[in-house]
């Protein structure tokens, strides 16, 4: 099996994580917003992931599934409190969920 | 009886007091008793010092109370008495106690009356305390204090426009000198390390000979002092102007009392004085200028008092003179005689305005001496003694003063010369004045003619006392140079003698004198009555033959407009600038620095955008320079 060299998947992760950063900064969906947090939290896997098969320690897989599984918990969370808003004000555009905000 | 000293200066105060506190609503038109009583009893007890002090006048000095102590420096209030002091006292508490009592008429009408019976209480009192004064710092709190009444005074009738000004003139003029005064007793402070009177006089002598520039700069300085207070050229400007005053006050205050403080200054620092001759000259050469300079404008004015006003500048500048000469006794004496005519003489031409109902243009008087015999026949008196008339007082002081310079030799004889031009024309203006104001065919309406009146008795007692006086007071200065005042005044004035500046003259000599005065003055009267009285030549013939002179002397040689235009110009113009620089300079950078700090609030208020992916981003921009950073400086 052809391994590919560390940079590869640095590369990949940091690709993830810069779309996903974009994402929260430029959308105003928050559905896409909560998206491009999921691929923040990929970019961060693959990094880990990269570095486990390069310093060949499995404790980095592992965490991954760690945070796969967190990350999973908080979808199920987070997608629940967006179809209730949902429901609740007829939008998803943050800019108009502001009713905290002082 | 030097125990009683204090009792002076203190009545006086009490009447200021009392008529100040109670006056405006309780006293009203008794304030002029309680002024007048607190100035006679100032007078009863200076003569009766004076009689207990007769044949020897030994300087005392009775010390009331330690005002400030710093170190070795202690500053004493005390009062002198000794012969200077007295004869101060006696000339200014007998005039004093005369206007007084001349005020009460002269001021019946004026609804300031309390007002005015309370400044002049205290102008009393400082003017009492300056000749008393045992140093130099409380000499300069009273010559400050007699400045503060007299522009009070000026002042009186504050609501005209023109007497409101020229008591801010007399207050600034007199400001220019008492920085010159001020700081000469800085230095005198420093060189001598002390203020007081006899213990500077003690050191004099040393001091002369280690630092002999220093002693003629502590004197130049003092004399600054004295030309603003006395009104000498080129400080004389204000002394005309401040006849704005009710006309009682210019009798006192500037033409008696307060302009001699100069005089008496300088007489009263004769040890200092005697030492420094470069510092002699210039007080002679000013002297004897202004003697002649300010005669010559009096020639061409044509307001009474004006007339006065400038012959009281020059009869200063004759004092100045003599003691730029070393002729201290001369210059007192003729200070204590030109007290009592100029006195009179001012008294006299305030009877004649209360008379004529507020004229003071002679131009559109004449014919009066048959409606106020009283006042014409005592004005003729101060008239007389002011040309110098044997036998009256102006005599013997003027012709002993001017006697004093031919003996004084060398630059003597140019101050001889300006002297004796400056009392010939003495002579004319005060006869001009006389002759227009008394004499001659009226020039007034006959309807205002017909109302004419005397004064009454109030006014007119004062005026034949100081009369009495004019024509009287110059036998305590017979025979000359060994007179009752040369004898009396010998031990304060010892270091002229000392210093050879002393001459006796011999008798043909002083008759020679006698003579040359009394033909300059009755030749002056001459020419007077010749111009005013016959109109041989007349008087407009004279103008129009010297028409650019004419102008100089009617326009005061254009001083008063030199002064207004270059140095109150220039200060206006300098304040303008200043003005001009704090507004758009000072204000700019402080405009400037705001306008920074808000430009750049405002700038940086756009950043709080309250959006929060804009803190995000700028939370993810700062992460990645840190991270750049991190990454070059660790490569």
């Amino acid at each position: 099996m052809i391994i590919p060299a560390l940079e590869y998947y640095l590369v990949l992760g940091a690709a993830l994580f810069i779309i996903g950063l974009l994402g929260v900064l430029v959308r105003r969906n928050l559905l896409i917003v909560f998206m491009s947090i999921e691929l923040i939290l990929l970019g961060a896997n693959v990094t880990f992931v990269g570095f486990a098969v390069a310093l060949d320690n499995m404790l980095g897989q592992a965490f991954v599934i760690f945070s796969l599984t967190v990350a999973a918990a908080e979808a199920a969370v987070g997608l629940a409190i967006i179809v209730a808003l949902s429901r609740h004000r007829d939008t998803l555009n943050v800019d108009e969920i502001n009713t905290l905000k002082g | 009886m030097a125990d009683v000293a204090w009792l002076i200066p203190l009545l006086p105060f009490v009447a200021f007091a009392i008529n100040g506190v109670f006056g405006r609503k309780y006293l009203k038109k008794h304030t002029g008793l309680v002024a007048n009583a607190g100035v006679l009893g100032a007078l009863v007890v200076s003569v009766a010092l004076f009689i207990t002090q007769l044949d020897h006048a030994e300087p005392q000095s009775v010390t009331l109370w330690t005002w400030a102590v710093s170190g070795d420096f202690a500053l004493d209030i005390a009062l002198r008495v000794d012969a200077l002091t007295l004869v101060m006292l006696l000339v200014v508490t007998s005039v004093s106690f005369m206007v007084h009592v001349y005020s009460i008429g002269y001021m019946d009408h004026d609804p300031g009356f309390w007002r005015f019976f309370t400044y002049l209480p205290l102008f009393v009192f400082a003017m009492i305390m300056l000749v008393m004064a045992n140093n130099l710092l409380v000499l300069f709190v009273f010559w400050e204090a007699v400045g503060l009444c007299s522009y009070l005074l000026i002042g009186f009738w504050f609501e005209r426009q023109s007497a409101s000004a020229a008591a801010i003139k007399a207050f600034l003029t007199n400001r220019i000198g008492d920085v010159g005064f001020l700081i000469g007793l800085l230095l005198a402070w420093y060189v001598f390390g002390t203020l007081d009177y006899d213990e500077i006089f003690a050191q004099a002598p040393a001091i002369a000979a280690a630092t002999p520039g220093m002693l003629t700069v502590i004197c130049l300085l003092l004399f600054v002092g004295a030309m603003g207070k006395s009104a000498q050229f080129p400080l004389h400007v204000w002394l005309p102007d401040a006849m704005e005053g009710p006309t009682p006050v210019s009798a006192l205050i500037h033409a008696a009392t307060m302009v001699t403080a100069g005089v008496y200054m300088v007489a009263r620092f004769n040890p200092l004085y005697v030492l420094t001759p470069n510092a002699m000259v210039v007080v002679a050469i000013v002297g004897a200028f202004t003697a002649l300079f300010a005669a010559t404008i009096g020639l061409a004015q044509n307001d009474i008092k004006r007339v006065l006003a400038y012959s009281t500048v020059s009869q200063l500048g004759l004092m100045f003179m003599a003691l730029g000469v070393g002729a201290f006794a001369a210059a007192i004496f003729h200070l204590a005689t030109h007290a009592f005519f100029k006195g009179l003489l001012f008294l006299g031409s305030g009877s004649v305005i209360h008379g004529t109902n507020e004229e003071q243009d002679m131009q559109r008087m004449g014919g009066l001496f048959g409606k106020m015999p009283v006042t014409g026949s005592t004005y003729i008196i101060g008239g007389l003694a002011l040309s110098g008339i044997i036998p009256l007082a102006g005599f013997w002081s003027k012709d002993e003063l001017l006697g004093a310079t031919l003996l004084a030799g060398g630059m003597g004889y140019l101050l001889y010369a300006l002297g004796a031009l400056a009392s010939f024309l003495t002579a004319v203006y005060t006869f001009r004045m006389i002759f227009l104001t008394f004499f001659g065919k009226t020039r007034m309406e006959t309807e205002r003619f017909s109302h004419v009146h005397e004064s009454p008795h109030v006014m007119t007692l004062p005026l034949i006392v100081l009369a009495v006086g004019a024509a009287l007071a110059g036998f305590v200065g017979v025979p000359p140079e060994h007179g009752l005042i040369h004898n009396y005044l010998h031990d304060t004035f010892i270091a002229a003698e000392l210093a050879g500046l002393v001459h006796k003259p011999s008798t043909t000599f002083v008759l020679g004198v006698m003579a040359v005065s009394t033909l300059i003055a009755l030749f002056g009267i001459l020419i007077a009555y010749s111009v005013y009285m016959r109109g041989l030549p007349a008087p407009e013939a004279v103008a129009g033959r010297v028409r650019p002179l004419h102008t100089l002397l009617v326009n005061k040689y254009f001083l008063d407009d030199f002064y207004d235009t270059v140095l109150a110009g220039g200060t206006r113009g300098v304040g303008w600038l200043f003005a001009w620089f704090d507004l758009n300079i000072v204000d700019g950078l402080v405009n400037l620095i705001g306008l920074v700090v808000s430009g750049v609030g405002g700038g940086l208020r756009r950043m709080q955008t309250g959006r929060l992916e804009n803190y995000a981003f700028s939370v993810v921009l700062g992460t990645a320079l840190v991270l750049a950073f991190y990454i070059i400086m660790v490569r």
